[in-house]
């Protein structure tokens, strides 16, 4: 049997006295739908930041396809097809969005150390910024400053731009937060449109979005997780509901 | 060679006083003072003009230099600083090196560029032998008064609410705020208090360094700030073992290898902040 | 979205614009109109190339640096101490000085990547403050107090670029400038240089795209070290004389003056400041020659209370209308 696309044993991390992650240990399948929900505080964020390697653990490993990269700085991790998006978006305000996507693809192919020629003379790079434009509808705003496009392109070009690292892996941390009614639908048609073997890891809150994308489910709470499964099992497991009971959204 | 550790302690003590200011400013307020030397420039102006123009006595012309200085800092901070609180840290040091440049030229022009001197009564001169040691007055004076200082000063920020609430500020400024601390009124007066100091180390250390002159400011801005940056800004206990360091570094450095001059002080400086960047003496991380 | 439309969109500064040749080419035509200012347009052209490296440092690294200087006398020390030993020919001179203060900004780069923006001050002035003391305290090499006074052979043996050919000195400048300004621009539209842009926007999201801003930042920051040491070794050739105020702190201070003054972050700004604050440094100092300071603290200060952006911002609409656009890169 390969090995898990992405694995963590025991992972843990104190800060003090409070323990945000708590022994969590996962398997992610090449090719999985994964959602890990959980209340506001369970520590999801943390998660992903031990994951990519923004934050160190106390304890526990990180493995990305069985090799173990718990020692590796997040920029390490992304070398070899880690990737994710921002809670709150991080971009680059006086780039334009070609100019972003121009450089995370040329960052992959290793041109970052190219002194002399101009960034976007090289063919193949032009043909995979056109092709990430097209396919998240960023084409009438490509050559705009990223700080003035609304919200919704500026999150379309967050996905883009972790999607421009071709990851092997790729962990989405509430893609559709924020997000105005009318712009969700690219989202959430980017989101379905995702190549079938890369794996995903999806944190969300919106439980439409995570019932229909995901094929298993992890629920954290407090740090640990409190059980995963298939979704009908967990919209059905009582102890879900009682954790969700008064968060007012619909399980 | 424990003169040499006397008189180290005697300018450390010097230090201490001239730069704590800045360091709590830079602490408190995140806001970096290049022009702090100007403060103590004033101050050793004042003392000095005083003495020689009105002949006012040499122990009432230092709570005077406090008194102008913070005074100055008091107008300028409102008026001036406030507004830079919040910029970047650049726009920052180009104001203040702004300042610097102003405030050379303008002394030179009122008082001439020649150095004032601000002359110690007969009551402080002298040396004695003391256990081997070759104890100078002037410099046990100096020790002595800023030793009160800085004993006030601790004193003072462990001892009174003023103080408590600085500390509190320092550690986290909006949580402070949010606690109903005006922090507002915290910056004013601590900055004006800095001020005062720098300006009451200026006068003292008129003698020491052979009178007051324009260059001032500058000659000793780098002091200061190596003393900020070895001592830590997060407190006084930082600030004063990082100026006792740099002193006895100092005055051991010229009497052992007079012709290396400051070189020690610089590369004291440069490794202390490579290994740790956010000072020798300061108990968290860097800002 | 037509065919061609992004990779239009991101070469779109690549290509010289009028403005620029226009620029390039008056300054030679300068040079010869005006022989008798030969020395001052020489003094104006090295601290442009001194700012230009500052640039990289701050514009592009996004370090505040008070010790820029450090490379400017490493350069100047070095051709200095090269032709007295024998390298008479200054362009060996200049191409090894400028790569042995490469070599000290490689170093000590590393050493600038913790800490915070005071920390990163006091390092950088204090690197340039002790190779000051280095200097005085070996007066053998560098002449002390005294100076260093150094005799340059002719460049390439046709062109004598002594106090006898001061034109020839200014030409010499301006080649060696021009060809490091293009360079320079063509770094910063590299897949580096946007690197580097990338790093100063967003540290956290470069990371995420797998850039390691440590490599980077080094890299920028040695061969920002390698221009102001070329920009040191100039001024040794070209004047004839190191003192050791090239470590000093008002050199370091004015050059980022001059790079303020003109804009950060564009290239030209280094350039164009120097231009501005030499002509008002010599303006000023033969009006009132023992106050001029006075009369750059003030704008200063002026300068940073209205708001850099703001003064900026309202150049760049004055000269829209004569075509800001045509500077590549230039400042939102």
């Amino acid at each position: 049997m390969s090995a898990p696309a992405l694995e963590t044993r025991g992972l843990a991390r104190r800060f003090g006295g409070l323990v945000a992650t708590d022994e969590v240990s996962l398997r992610l399948e090449e090719g999985a739908r994964h959602a890990l929900i959980g209340p506001n505080g369970a520590g999801k964020t943390t998660l992903v930041n031990l994951l990519t390697g923004t934050l160190r653990p106390s304890a526990g490993q990180v493995l990305l396809e069985g090799v173990d990269v718990t020692g590796l700085a997040s920029h390490a991790r992304v070398r070899r097809g880690l990737a994710r998006t921002f809670q709150i978006n991080q971009l680059f305000a006086n780039l334009t969005p070609a100019e972003s996507l121009c450089l995370a693809v040329g960052e992959r192919l290793g041109y970052g150390r190219r002194f002399l020629p101009a960034a976007g003379r090289d063919p193949e790079v032009v043909s995979e910024v056109e092709d990430l434009i097209a396919r998240f509808s960023l084409g009438d705003v490509m050559d705009l400053k990223t700080r003035t496009l609304a919200y919704g392109k500026q999150r379309l070009l967050e996905i883009a731009l972790a999607l421009a690292c071709r990851p092997r892996v790729l962990l989405l941390d509430e893609p559709a937060a924020g997000v105005p009614e009318d712009e969700r639908a690219d989202i959430l048609a980017a989101l379905a449109a995702l190549p079938a073997d890369v794996t995903i890891m999806l944190i969300e809150h919106d439980m439409d979005l995570v019932f229909s994308f995901a094929r298993r489910i992890s629920v954290l709470v407090a740090g640990r997780v409190l059980m995963e499964g298939e979704p009908k099992e967990v919209a059905a497991d009582p102890r879900v509901r009682e954790v969700y009971l008064g968060e007012g959204k619909d399980a | 060679m424990l003169t040499i550790l006397f008189d180290g302690v005697a300018y450390g003590m010097l230090l201490f006083v001239l730069a704590c200011g800045l360091s709590v400013t830079l602490g408190l307020m995140n806001f970096v003072n290049l022009a702090h030397g100007a403060f103590a420039m004033a101050g050793g102006y004042a003392a000095s003009a005083l003495m020689t123009r009105y002949g006012v006595p040499f122990l009432v012309t230092l709570p005077a230099a406090f008194a102008l200085s913070a005074a100055l800092g008091v107008v300028l901070e409102r008026t001036l600083y406030r507004r830079l609180y919040r910029a970047s840290h650049l726009d920052q040091v180009l104001f203040t090196i702004g300042l610097v440049f102003m405030a050379m030229p303008i002394a030179n022009y009122f008082l001439g560029d020649q150095p004032q001197p601000v002359r110690v009564p007969a009551f402080l001169s002298g040396r004695y032998e003391f256990l081997g040691i070759g104890v100078g007055v002037y410099r046990l004076f100096i020790i002595a008064v800023c030793g009160a200082i800085a004993g006030g000063l601790q004193a003072f920020l462990i001892g009174t609410r003023f103080g408590a609430q600085l500390r509190a500020a320092v550690d986290d400024q909006r949580v402070a705020s949010g606690l109903g601390i005006d922090v507002d009124r915290l910056f004013a007066i601590t900055f004006a208090l800095g001020c005062g100091l720098a300006g009451l180390g200026g006068a003292l250390a008129a003698d020491v360094v052979g009178g007051v002159d324009p260059s001032f400011p500058i000659k000793f801005m780098v002091s200061f700030l190596i003393v900020v940056a070895i001592g830590g800004s997060n407190g006084i206990l930082g600030a004063l073992l990082g100026a006792l360091l740099l002193g006895v570094l100092d005055v051991a450095g010229k009497y052992y290898v007079p012709s290396i001059g400051a070189f020690i002080i610089y590369a004291v400086m440069v490794v202390t902040l490579i290994i740790r960047p956010q000072g020798l003496f300061s108990r968290g991380g860097g800002r | 979205m037509p065919a061609g439309a992004v990779a239009a969109h991101l070469n779109r500064k690549a290509r010289w614009r009028p403005a620029e040749i226009v620029f390039w080419l008056a300054i030679p035509a300068l040079i010869f109109a005006l022989p008798s200012r030969a020395l001052l347009i020489n003094e104006i052209l090295l601290a442009g190339l001194f700012a230009l490296s500052l640039d990289l440092v701050l514009g592009y690294a996004g370090i505040v640096s008070l010790g820029q200087a450090a490379f400017f006398g490493v350069g100047a020390y070095g051709a200095g101490i090269l032709a007295n030993a024998g390298i008479g020919e200054p362009i060996l001179g200049l191409v090894i000085a400028s790569l042995i203060a490469g070599v000290l900004g490689l170093v000590t780069a590393p050493l600038l990547l913790r800490g915070s923006d005071l920390t990163r001050l006091m390092v950088t002035l204090g690197i340039s403050l002790l190779l000051g003391e280095v200097a005085n305290a070996n007066p053998w090499a560098t002449g002390g107090t005294d100076g260093l006074s150094i005799a340059v052979k002719p460049v390439l043996g046709l062109f004598p670029i002594d106090f006898n050919g001061q034109r020839n000195a200014a030409l010499y400048s301006l080649v060696v400038l021009f060809i490091l300004f293009a360079l320079a621009r063509r770094l910063v539209q590299s897949p580096f240089g946007l690197s580097v842009h990338a790093l100063k926007e967003n540290r956290l999201r470069s990371g995420a795209l797998g850039i390691s801003a440590a490599a980077r930042f080094v890299t920028i920051y040695a061969i920002a070290a390698t221009y102001a040491g070329a920009a040191g070794a100039l001024v040794a050739q070209t004047t004839g004389l190191v003192s050791l105020d090239v470590f000093d702190f008002h050199r370091s201070a004015d050059v980022l003056l001059m790079l303020i003054i003109g804009g950060v972050g564009y290239l030209y700004g280094g350039l164009i400041g120097a231009a501005f604050f030499i002509a008002l440094r010599d303006g000023v100092s033969s009006a009132t020659p023992e106050y001029w300071e006075f009369w750059i603290g003030l704008p200063l200060v002026v300068l940073v209370l209205v708001g850099r952006e703001r003064i900026g911002a309202f150049f760049a609409r004055a000269v829209a209308t004569g075509g800001a656009s045509l500077i590549p890169g230039a400042p939102p």
